[in-house]
């Protein structure tokens, strides 16, 4: 008796392991980060846009933390409304690739013949163009601005999620359980929907995290090259061209932005890093 | 049967080759509104809208003007430059051996940083040396490239005087000079991808059964790292860049807009400002073309690099 206890009680304590210290550590960073997003007014009196021209250039004091930019506007400021920004960006950029990458891997992979000959194709000829090339075209055809990122995002980045998901569908649709649904009479839709997408889905998951990684490196170099996000809107990548202008006395100005990125940056990877241990791959 | 291999690939290439161009060619129908006026202005006379719909054939059915689209294409035509009072193609080929440079001195640079902390890792795998390049690698996922460049230009360029901030120099020592910093930008921006890998690929192939057959033998760490890891690292080093060549190329458009290099990346941002959309066009391509070329020469490479791979 006791010793099936002590069996159970340790095959549950393998179950529920520690999570994975990256996951711990991503998530605090990127949690530290949306917390300071959110509640932007509230750590900082000032506004990201009004200009005081009588303050600019100023170095770091007890009011202006990290000092003023050419135009007197609070670099403190500037840099947590800028997550607010570049954040909310990312995080939408990330959804519309996510969803429809995710049913059209499933339903190639699941349907094979043409659809999936025909989506495959399609995906080739995308993944042919530079990621950059492609969305800085794009964004110059479609005119700067926000919406302009989200479309330019969309179309080149669909294709990882759908050739991730077709992968793991074309494992899955061989699987016992599917052929029991199948056997069932259910209908294709219901079959991808119900039960293979809740099977390949967490890969997709994983995946947008790094997804979303680079996405923000993609808003801030278009910020930087002058085709992002329309100013004054506080934006790390606009923050970063403007200062380069006084890189040789202010080099400050574009690199406090800089380790805004890569802070956030580093801290969605290890999360998806984390997620990725505790789903059991490495 | 390595030709009867690259033919395939060859022939797998050609709808991937024309889907780019009728997208290439389709890109300046995405412009909201009417392409003239996008491009001449809007207070661009009816004469010269009506000659630049004529120059585009923009006054044809559509699957005319792909035909004379990939017409003019075979015979090595991209158009007239509208800024510039000179043909594309000229332009374009005058600015390829800085990109090409760019793009090979990157890569290399890339494997020269990226190969030795691999291994490194790779043997003190769970070590505090491993998990310090782990993190360092991570880190350097999240880095802006034209970041990374700005901050070297700082280091490098401003505060230690070593090498210039920007331009292509003159002459061949000139050349490398000036070319030393935007390689090592690009080398950095894509280190920490290939070094997650070839960690990955390393250990796996330390922990194989050969390698355990090959110690028990007694064969030397040094020789086991160099005959069977290193073997086995080249192959992963070799897709890594090859996936990521897209990756690569556009990051030279950034990095040559940062150091002011006379390539192509810096020609199409150039042109992009200027609305010089034959420029933008015909770089594109450039640039697709490329990247379909070192797909295949990545999987020719893996084929004849990894004996497993049936051809």
């Amino acid at each position: 008796m006791t010793v099936t206890t002590d069996t159970l009680v340790r095959a549950r304590r393998r179950k529920f392991r520690r999570p994975p210290v990256t996951l711990i550590a991503g998530g605090t960073i990127v949690g530290i980060i949306v917390l300071l997003a959110i509640f932007a007014p509230l750590v900082t009196s000032y506004n990201p846009t009004t200009i005081n021209l009588l303050a600019n250039l100023q170095g770091p004091s007890a009011a202006h933390w990290l000092g003023t930019d050419q135009l007197g506007r609070d670099i403190w400021t500037r840099l947590v409304y800028g997550a607010r920004t570049d954040l909310s960006v990312a995080f939408i950029a990330v959804l519309a690739p996510f969803v429809i990458g995710t049913i059209l891997g499933a339903f190639a992979g699941y349907l094979g013949g043409w659809l999936d000959a025909l989506i495959m194709r399609i995906a080739d000829v995308v993944v042919a163009f530079p990621f950059y090339v492609l969305v800085i075209l794009l964004v110059f055809l479609l005119g700067p601005g926000t919406s302009s990122i989200y479309i330019a995002i969309t179309i080149v980045s669909w294709i990882s999620y759908a050739r991730i998901v077709r992968g793991s569908t074309l494992v899955a649709k061989n699987q016992e359980f599917i052929l029991a649904a199948q056997l069932q009479g259910f209908s294709t839709l219901r079959i991808i929907m119900r039960h293979i997408l809740p099977n390949v889905i967490s890969q997709a998951i994983v995946f947008a995290m790094s997804d979303i990684v680079n996405d923000i490196l993609a808003i801030v170099t278009l910020g930087f090259l002058g085709l992002g996000i329309p100013p004054p809107a506080p934006d790390w990548g606009e923050m970063m061209a403007s200062g380069q202008q006084f890189l040789t006395t202010h080099w400050e100005l574009t690199t406090i932005p800089g380790f805004a990125v890569v802070l956030t940056g580093l801290g969605l990877s290890l999360l998806g890093d984390g997620l990725n241990e505790l789903l059991g791959r490495n | 049967m390595l030709l009867r291999y690259v033919t395939r690939r060859l022939l797998l290439m050609v709808p991937v080759a024309l889907g780019v161009t009728l997208l290439v060619f389709l890109s300046i129908h995405m412009v909201p509104g009417s392409p003239a006026y996008t491009f001449l202005g809007p207070h661009a006379t009816k004469n010269s809208v009506a000659a630049f719909n004529g120059e585009w054939g923009l006054d044809r059915p559509l699957p005319v003007q792909y035909w004379l689209f990939l017409d003019r294409l075979v015979h090595g035509n991209l158009g007239e430059s509208l800024f510039y009072q000179s043909s594309v193609t000229s332009l374009i080929s005058s600015r390829i051996p800085v990109t090409l440079s760019l793009l090979i001195g990157g890569a290399v640079l890339s494997v020269i940083i990226a190969v030795p902390l691999a291994a490194w890792a790779a043997v003190k795998s769970g070590k505090l040396t491993d998990q310090l390049i782990r993190f360092f690698s991570t880190a350097g996922l999240g880095m802006p490239s034209f970041w990374i460049g700005t901050t070297l230009i700082i280091l490098f360029g401003l505060t230690f005087p070593l090498f210039p901030v920007g331009g292509y120099g003159n002459g061949f020592w000139g050349h490398v000079d000036s070319m030393f910093l935007p390689c090592l930008t690009i080398a950095i921006s894509i280190a920490p991808m290939l070094l997650r890998s070839l960690r990955t690929s390393l250990i796996d192939a330390l922990g194989s059964d050969y390698v355990a057959f090959a110690r028990a033998k007694g064969t030397s760490a040094r020789t086991v790292l160099m005959r069977y890891g290193f073997r086995n690292a080249a192959i992963s080093a070799v897709s890594v860049l090859g996936i990521n060549i897209g990756f690569l190329v556009g990051g030279t458009v950034i990095i040559e807009t940062v150091f002011a290099l006379p390539g192509l990346g810096q020609l199409m941002i150039a042109s992009i400002l200027d609305r010089d959309f034959p420029i933008v066009q015909g770089i594109t391509l450039i640039f697709s073309v490329v990247v379909i070329l070192v797909y295949l020469l990545t999987d020719v490479a893996y084929a004849l690099l990894d004996p497993r791979v049936r051809l």
